[in-house]
């Protein structure tokens, strides 16, 4: 063999490797969008009602051939659920890539960093005392209270991560103090409550997709519609950024107005699926996790797999939620804390493995 | 046929002045120009303010007879290439992936197979490509450092700026990537500037050399005249003796003073 053929060789050698790798991603994220969508059926079975699944899924796709009863319960009642379930995960397991990615910290995402209780104290805000942060929006307040605080809140996160020498426990650490110090202003909100608005306040606190409506999954559709294809427009940017801010800026990304902008996004991301779901602790940060360790982080990858591991966390928990005790549904926020809390202390551990070696 | 000229420059970090109105004559194309001095002495600023990272408080860069400011972040960075050395973070992206981004320079959703047979002939041509699939925070410095040799090359450029990029290598590598930069700047007939520490090196591979001590130019030139302007010894605070290798080439000797 000739230098040239072998040089050549080696080189497809190296490219082929890429290509098994891209074309597996491909396949993955396929895979993963095919069992989401046999697990929204499943969802839509689990409870109340003998309905089968072929004969469920004939009635999702032509919904003429139903009949009365099942019209009612599939797609009045139990389909808005099952997808609010699908989006609200997508939306968290997207806000928490991208928060782990612009942070640069493994631990972030909207809940353990604050942003989930910032929310929720905005919508608190606009529950008990009627409190609009941006006058003159009208009916959608509780959502808008909600988005500007979590704002607000990621402004403080993205002052520390300019500060020099903040490394990522301290992140979390700040993100504790906010998360402390939006339950204690919540706790005092609920104090002066009444009992009607105590009610509302828990189910916040609690997580529930209870009160899933169509409207609601339309709205949270479109905020994700236009926030996903941006943030994946932005994906080379995104993923230079895990190289390093010195890499990423001598690639011409310009660090800081790129992190500004990610987070106005998560923030809106975390804002919208508080204001309609609740507190969802977790989704966020398992689910990015999940999709990191099997595509990697190259972000056309890392992303839709985020979301759509996201979604399954999310509609495997209104599954159970509904399947543990016959006849009754429990708040999914208490959950996927369950699921979610040995996952993060995990994660703190490989962390200081990390940096005892 | 673009050369690199630095006229009047000035910078400070907050109150800390780092250069004072400092001077480089147009550096010539084709040939591979080493910048020397000791610690602190503003190596990395300077390679910032040229590529644009930074900003200067005052002072022109010249690319050929063009202000390098007038250019928007994107172009200019596409014409002077300046790849930091190491990976920060332990993040879960291949070697392939990352000299990927280098091809791409952020632009186009999708890779074609030009792309990827161009990142395989790079990673191949700088000597790591039985690195391809390894995660970049398993590199060892030395093999981060070889990878962004190869993403600093892989793209044509006016201008290539690298920063000590062989302060982590075992010799064979020293020669192997340095032996690179100097082909890729000669064929290429692109401004080379490597910031070394390591004078000997500086002084076989060099054609140019600049000297920077105490915010200023102390010397520029041919090798053998900056390795024996007493402005070396002093900037250094060593005592400094040239000789010649075995093969005739310059050897510099330094003694504690």
């Amino acid at each position: 063999m000739t230098d040239q053929a072998f040089d050549d060789a080696k080189v497809d050698g190296i490219v082929r490797g890429y290509r098994r790798r891209s074309a597996k991603r491909v396949a993955l994220v396929t895979c993963a969008a095919a069992i989401l969508a046999v697990m929204v059926v499943l969802d839509v079975i689990t409870g109340p009602a003998e309905l089968g699944f072929w004969r469920t899924v004939e009635v999702i796709l032509t919904p003429a051939n139903a009949t009365p009863k099942e019209t009612v319960i599939i797609w009045d009642l139990r389909l808005p659920v099952a997808l609010m379930a699908v989006v609200v995960g997508a939306m968290l397991g997207v806000a928490g890539a991208e928060m782990q990615t612009i942070l640069n910290n493994p631990l972030a995402e909207p809940f353990t960093l604050g942003l989930a209780p910032a929310a929720s104290f905005g919508a608190a805000l606009a529950i008990v005392l009627g409190w609009s942060v941006i006058p003159g929006v009208g009916g959608i307040f509780v959502t808008v209270n909600a988005f500007v605080i979590a704002m607000l809140t990621s402004l403080v996160l993205f002052a520390f991560t300019r500060l020099r020498g903040v490394t990522t426990e301290a992140m979390v650490l700040v993100g504790i103090a906010i998360f402390f110090t939006f339950n204690a202003l919540l706790a005092f909100m609920q104090y002066g409550a009444s009992e009607l608005q105590l009610a509302q306040l828990i189910f916040w606190q609690l997580g529930s997709l209870a009160r899933a409506t169509w409207p609601k999954v339309g709205i949270c559709v479109v905020v994700l519609g236009v926030l996903l294809p941006y943030f994946l427009s932005r994906s080379w940017s995104l993923t230079a950024l895990r190289m390093g801010e010195e890499k990423a800026a001598s690639l011409g990304v310009n660090v800081s107005l790129l992190r500004l902008l990610v987070l106005a996004g998560v923030s809106l991301l975390t804002a919208v699926s508080v204001a309609f779901v609740g507190a969802i602790a977790f989704v966020g940060l398992v689910g990015p996790h999940i999709a990191r360790m099997i595509v990697g982080e190259d972000q056309r990858g890392f992303l839709p797999l985020s979301a759509l591991a996201g979604a399954m966390i999310l509609s495997g928990t209104s599954i159970a939620s509904k399947a543990i005790t016959p006849g009754v549904v429990y708040p999914i926020g208490m959950i996927t804390s369950l699921i979610g809390i040995p996952f993060f202390v995990s994660l703190i551990l490989a962390q200081r493995k990390r940096h005892w070696q | 046929m673009t050369s690199l000229s630095v006229n009047g420059l000035s910078f400070s970090y907050g109150a800390r002045r780092i250069f004072d109105q400092v001077d480089i004559d147009a550096v010539d194309p084709g040939k591979l120009t080493a910048l020397i001095g000791p610690n602190a002495s503003g190596k990395s600023t300077l390679f910032k303010l040229i590529s644009g990272l930074l900003k200067p408080s005052e002072g022109r860069i010249g690319l050929g007879n063009m202000d390098a400011a007038t250019l928007s972040t994107q172009a200019r960075l596409s014409r002077i290439r300046f790849m930091p050395q190491f990976f920060a973070a332990n993040a879960a992206l291949t070697v392939f992936d990352v000299v990927m981004m280098a091809q791409k320079q952020l632009r186009g959703w999708r890779v074609s197979s030009t792309d990827m047979d161009a990142v395989g002939k790079a990673l191949h041509e700088g000597g790591i490509g039985h690195l391809s699939e390894a995660y970049v925070g398993e590199l060892s410095g030395g093999q981060s450092q070889m990878v962004s040799v190869v993403q600093a090359l892989i793209r044509p450029a006016d201008v290539y700026l690298f920063d000590e990029p062989t302060s982590a290598l075992d010799l064979h590598h020293q020669l192997a990537v340095l032996g690179q930069v100097r082909r890729a700047v000669t064929q290429r007939n692109a401004v080379g500037i490597v910031a070394l520490h390591d004078l000997n090196l500086a002084a076989r591979y060099a054609d140019h050399l600049i000297l920077l001590g105490d915010g200023k130019v102390l010397a520029e030139g041919a090798p053998s005249a900056v390795l024996s302007d007493t402005a070396l010894a002093e900037t250094y605070g060593v005592e400094i003796a040239i000789g010649q290798g075995p093969r005739r080439e310059i050897c510099v000797h330094a003694y504690a003073s």
